[in-house]
């Protein structure tokens, strides 16, 4: 299973928890098993079509959006990392 | 000294918690690095990571590079984001906090840093050169929509 490590930001949606492991054979696919168990994240992870635009998510090393996006291959062993888009005026 | 305050969210998996209080610790060296980097990056818009230890001391400070190259607004690079927390986390720290600069303002959450603030329990501060000669550091918490200023002390 993949791990999945949530920014404080996204830990009420996951009733506290910063790791959480969960199946799925892409981002797309651990992503859906992530929004079944909690619901609320939705919103927080998927925007239009895609990832959510305030949302940034590396797998292992590598953001995602050099790799395949949500159709990025996950491993057994892999660490998914979604980190909230830091940014202001 | 103002006593912590706790704000726990419960959960039935796991409690989670974060001691959250009104002053905290800035090194001297860190606020130096912040506004060297403020003026490096000027006209436009600087901006960085703060690392905390297990006691909430911010102990670390990562310039980033701003991706808008903008002068009126920032976003840290997202994988430069990713190196920081892995060297943070490497050595016992969390991120606690973003800094940036108002090249031409004052060093006052603007409506957009309140818009964008991801992070309730994050320190935001800002370096505000509106007189460059006599840069400005102050910092923040910015929750819901709520500003509160957070008191530095150096050390």
């Amino acid at each position: 299973m993949a791990r999945i490590k949530l920014p404080t930001v996204l830990r009420p949606h996951t009733e506290g928890s910063a790791v959480v492991e969960v199946d799925g054979r892409t981002v797309g696919e651990v992503f859906s098993a992530l929004v079944e168990r909690y619901p609320s994240l939705e919103s927080q992870l998927r925007g239009d079509g895609g990832l959510a635009v305030f949302v940034n998510v590396f797998v292992d090393d590598e953001d995602i959006r050099y790799l395949d996006g949500l159709d990025t291959p996950v491993g057994d062993d892999s660490e998914i990392t979604i980190l909230p888009a830091v940014a202001g005026g | 000294m103002t006593p912590s305050v706790t704000e726990p969210v419960d959960g039935g998996r796991r409690r989670w918690e974060q001691a959250v209080t009104d002053t905290i610790v800035v090194p001297d060296a860190i606020r130096e690095a912040m506004v060297a980097h403020a003026l490096a990056c000027r006209p436009e818009e600087a901006c960085g990571l703060l690392a905390a230890d297990a006691d909430g001391r911010v102990v670390f400070c990562y310039p980033t590079t701003n991706i808008l190259r903008s002068r009126t607004n920032y976003t840290i690079d997202p994988t430069e984001h990713f190196r920081a927390l892995r060297h943070a986390e490497a050595r016992g720290w969390e991120l606690a906090g973003a800094f940036h600069s108002h090249p031409h303002t004052e060093a006052f959450p603007s409506p957009t840093d309140v818009e964008l603030a991801a992070e309730p329990d994050w320190l935001y501060v800002i370096v505000g050169l509106a007189d460059p000669d006599d840069p400005r550091v102050r910092a923040f918490r910015i929750r819901e929509g709520t500003v509160t200023e957070v008191a530095m002390r150096g050390g």
